[in-house]
């Protein structure tokens, strides 16, 4: 059982190795991802000027940044396989499950290194002070694994849909809803130097959503990626 | 003795019918070749014998022995070429080698990878990506990828596609080594490759 669980853990970490590798060489996602949000950024910050606006506001702009960055690569994990026909060489080799906790731990990578360029950018661009970093980081943090969840299981959907682009942000939003909501509140308390017992509740909400999507991704899964 | 046995197996998509009460059974050491003209369901049967496919009704067994191998554990022992299957274009051949090695539990062994690039004509070209390998050689890597962990089953459809006189010759020479001693299932409809075949499927459309 112990040694099942281990090769089970084991190919899902050379499925994401080699989603890692392909991606450093197409750089496909990473550039779509990094792309919309820098141009993102600097259109709210063009739009705003020297104008300083409170934490409710910048708050819910920096998760849309977030949001429909991820929106614009993190499909791709799964559309490159059915559009590079390379799906059912994936299916061949492996459970499915290892294939899909590799390619959520690709798009967790993925939407992390974005963050660490965007937010400190967002961060000086829009003279935020954050006054409880750590409550930030790890609403941050945890608010990300939620995302890249529903993004992963989103993108396995409509992979084999012929409207990719746009069902993917139409299907992702409402299912995306409940970490966008506690994400922009626990965000909103931590710039206003809420505290961590303040937070609880949004880091407990974001925690327990990214839990049963996971759980429930692994459940479904083998359904949405044998036809 | 690894048994693939098909019982009345149909397919339909939407509402058409691509084939019905498909049954055939087939041991080690033998091998099947399926024919038909084109939209017959040849590729369709033979994604449902790798279970990439279901079929609307109807089973198939997989068995080792008297153990029946189920849908997660057919992995390590099946081998597939088909035009619908690409391999990673972005990757080099080597790098190919080692995910499909490693994903399938073997060691990265780079003096067999070099001796199977060359059984297949692919020497020198172990570390190119293989987006800039031509369509016959793309095949003949596919052959390495699908008969580098010896599988007790090769299915190949259009095995020949896209490949030289030496190629098919190469390909033929894997097809006869395959079914001395264990499964080998082609779709065809080339007279030179039907041949390879002890038991006929035909198809109709």
């Amino acid at each position: 059982m112990v040694k099942r669980s281990l090769s089970f853990i084991h190919k899902a970490y050379i499925v994401f190795l080699k989603d890692l590798h392909v991606e450093f060489r197409s750089r496909y996602a990473v550039n779509a991802i990094f792309l919309f949000a820098i141009t993102t950024l600097t259109a709210i910050s063009f739009s705003i000027g020297p104008i300083r606006l409170r934490s409710e506001i910048l708050a819910p702009l920096l998760w849309i940044i977030l949001f429909f960055s991820s929106m614009s690569g993190l499909a791709h994990i799964f559309v490159r396989e059915e559009e590079q026909q390379t799906a059912d060489t994936l299916r061949l080799l492996t459970s499915p499950n290892s294939i899909f906790l590799g390619k959520w731990l690709f798009n967790i990578i993925l939407l992390f290194s974005l963050e660490v360029l965007i937010i400190p950018v967002f961060l000086a661009m829009m003279g935020v002070q954050v006054d409880s970093p750590g409550t930030f980081l790890l609403i941050i943090f945890i608010g990300s694994i939620g995302l890249a969840s529903v993004a992963t299981l989103i993108a396995a959907i409509i992979s084999q849909a012929s409207a990719k682009g746009a069902l993917f942000a139409v299907l992702s939003f409402p299912i995306s809803l409940p970490v966008l909501i506690s994400g922009i509140h626990g965000t909103q308390l931590a710039m206003d130097g809420g505290t961590f017992k303040e937070a609880i509740s949004d880091i407990q909400i974001l925690f327990s959503f990214s839990i049963v999507i996971v759980t429930l991704s692994l459940l479904l899964f083998e359904f949405i990626w044998r036809k | 003795m690894w048994t693939v046995k098909a019982q009345e197996i149909s397919q339909k998509f939407n509402q058409r019918h691509i084939f019905e009460g498909i049954s055939f059974e087939i041991q080690s050491g033998n091998s099947l070749v399926i024919t038909g003209p084109n939209g017959s369901g040849k590729t369709t049967l033979i994604k449902i014998i790798c279970q990439l496919l279901r079929p609307t009704s109807g089973h198939l067994i997989i068995k080792n022995e008297e153990n029946q191998i189920d849908a997660h554990q057919i992995y390590p022992y099946l081998g597939l070429v088909g035009p619908y299957l690409q391999l990673y274009n972005n990757l080099s051949a080597f790098e190919n080698y080692t995910f499909f090695a490693r994903i399938r539990s073997l060691p990265v062994d780079m003096k067999y990878f070099r001796q199977l690039m060359a059984q297949l004509g692919l020497k020198g070209r172990e570390f190119d990506e293989l987006r800039t390998f031509s369509s016959g050689m793309l095949q003949r890597m596919k052959y390495v990828m699908a008969i580098m962990h010896k599988p007790r089953i090769l299915i190949l459809d259009e095995p020949t596609a896209n490949l030289d006189e030496a190629g098919s010759e190469i390909v033929y020479g894997i097809m006869e080594l395959q079914k001395k001693e264990n499964i080998l299932i082609l779709a065809t409809n080339e007279p030179e490759e039907v041949k390879f075949g002890e038991k006929k499927l035909v198809l109709h459309s």
